[in-house]
């Protein structure tokens, strides 16, 4: 049993709020650099250099990477030896209390979905938990801006649709974003679960690097393809046009009933941000 | 084409201008994304004088960070254009002629847009922290309880730009990726 201070996570949790929107994740910027290097068509190719230098910019100046500074998504890891001396849910909304304020982040939660009065310091944090064995906690911050999640869909596909049927969901869903989501896009793509579940796997398949695949071949085959695929849409950065419209995927699967093929899709955009930080 | 233009632009240099040209824009914008577009329409079905002139106006659709002690404005790229779709024709049918935004518009906006010779440009999609180096002067008009959205006054200076829709139905979500396509095929 090993016990953590609720203010040792709040302190934690403001930290990661602001680092996390100034500093675009390395696995992120390599594959917005690599984009640049590789893309053919003129227009497409500035448009990443200046991304580029707008997330380099952002570093230097201690000056948010997108003023959407996000939800604040927090993705937590509870390891079951552990106590929290304190409060902890409380815990983490006065980190993200504290770093929307303190580091002149934007507050964009509003309290109610119909009366929509601002909150002012960007709480409810959304957050998500997983317990798991082991005295450890793990938190990541994904501040996540909403002209990428407005984009994002989900369908309750029949069984026999397979993974063609997904695929095309994926595109479809892609193709009428087109400029939206400022692309290149990030995708986290969820499959299978519940009607629920589904989406929770496509928002986690976000937190996955770039670089890797899924530990499945299976999966890790459809997700080389499908990326292949979207990048011939020709959508293009900022819609503009050219080839790298998506600069990552990861997809997540789970067992799911027999007569159900829920997908998922979520997008994010070229400043997909996380962060994390481990107690 | 690359132009370096002033606000307010003239219906020559509007009209002179094509989907996929990069205009450097200097002058005077004022900020508004949902709630204010909101206002805005309330104070117009009330028959009320809105708090910026809309005739020749230019708007830019942002809500920026807040800024640190000493700076201008924090970071302050374009928000999605599509969710102002429902009020825009209105606007620009009062006077309305330039929208700084990024992604899709609706057929009644690009309709709007022909009809009054004005133009929709995008400004780069989630460069906040570099378009603030082009805002030189910010000032909160009212509905600051708006917070992030409320009105403001920016002048902006060399703010690049991407015309996307222009004055004869051009749209470069179209064309640009069709262009790219085409060039693969040929390729």
């Amino acid at each position: 049993m090993r016990t953590i201070m609720a203010s040792r996570i709040t302190e934690t949790v403001s930290a990661l709020c602001i680092r996390a929107n100034l500093y675009l994740p390395d696995d992120v910027r390599d594959a917005l650099q690599k984009s640049c290097r590789e893309e053919p068509w003129p227009l497409a190719r500035s448009v990443l250099e200046q991304l580029d230098i707008n997330q380099a910019l952002a570093a230097e100046k201690s000056r948010p990477i997108c003023q959407d500074t996000g939800m604040a998504c927090l993705d937590v890891e509870l390891g079951q030896d552990v106590h929290i001396e304190g409060d902890l849910e409380e815990a983490l909304q006065e980190g993200v209390r504290r770093g929307y304020t303190e580091g002149y982040l934007r507050k964009s939660i509003v309290a109610d979905p119909l009366r929509r009065v601002n909150t002012e310091d960007n709480t409810p944090a959304f957050i998500t938990w997983h317990l798991v064995p082991g005295e450890h906690l793990r938190i990541t911050m994904m501040p996540k801006g909403c002209g990428s999640e407005n984009m994002s869909r989900l369908a309750m596909l029949k069984p026999a649709d397979g993974a063609e049927g997904v695929r095309n969901f994926v595109l479809e869903t892609v193709r009428e974003a087109g400029s939206n989501p400022c692309p290149p896009i990030v995708l986290g793509i969820g499959i299978g679960g519940s009607f629920d579940k589904v989406a929770a796997l496509a928002k986690h398949a976000l937190l996955r690097p770039l670089t890797d695949r899924n530990p499945d071949p299976f999966y890790a085959a459809l997700e080389e393809q499908w990326l292949a695929d979207i990048n011939a849409l020709g959508i293009g950065p900022q819609g503009f046009g050219g080839q790298t419209t998506c600069l990552g995927l990861a997809i997540e699967a789970a067992p799911t009933h027999v007569a159900a093929l829920p997908a998922a899709v979520c997008i994010s955009c070229h400043a997909t941000r996380r962060m994390s930080a481990e107690l | 084409m690359e132009y370096h233009l002033t606000l307010p632009l003239t219906e020559e240099e509007r009209s002179r201008l094509r989907a996929g040209d990069l205009v450097y824009l200097s002058g005077t914008v004022y900020t508004a994304r949902d709630a204010g577009h909101a206002r805005l329409t309330a104070l117009l079905d009330e028959g009320k004088e809105l708090p910026f002139p809309l005739r020749d106006a230019a708007v830019y659709y942002v809500g920026p960070t807040p800024e640190k002690p000493g700076e201008i404005i924090g970071s302050a790229g374009p928000t999605t254009s599509g969710r102002m779709d429902p009020y825009t024709p209105r606007l620009l049918d009062l006077g309305l002629k330039v929208i700084i935004g990024k992604g899709k518009r609706n057929r009644a906006v690009q309709e709007a847009l022909i009809r009054n010779k004005a133009l929709y440009f995008a400004a780069l999609g989630g460069a906040g922290a570099l378009i603030a180096d082009c805002i030189t002067a910010a000032e909160t008009i009212c509905w600051e309880d708006l917070g992030c959205e409320a009105l403001r006054k920016l002048t902006i200076k060399e703010l690049p730009l991407t015309l996307v829709l222009d004055t004869v139905g051009g749209n470069l979500y179209e064309s640009g990726p069709a262009a790219y396509l085409a060039s693969e095929q040929q390729g």
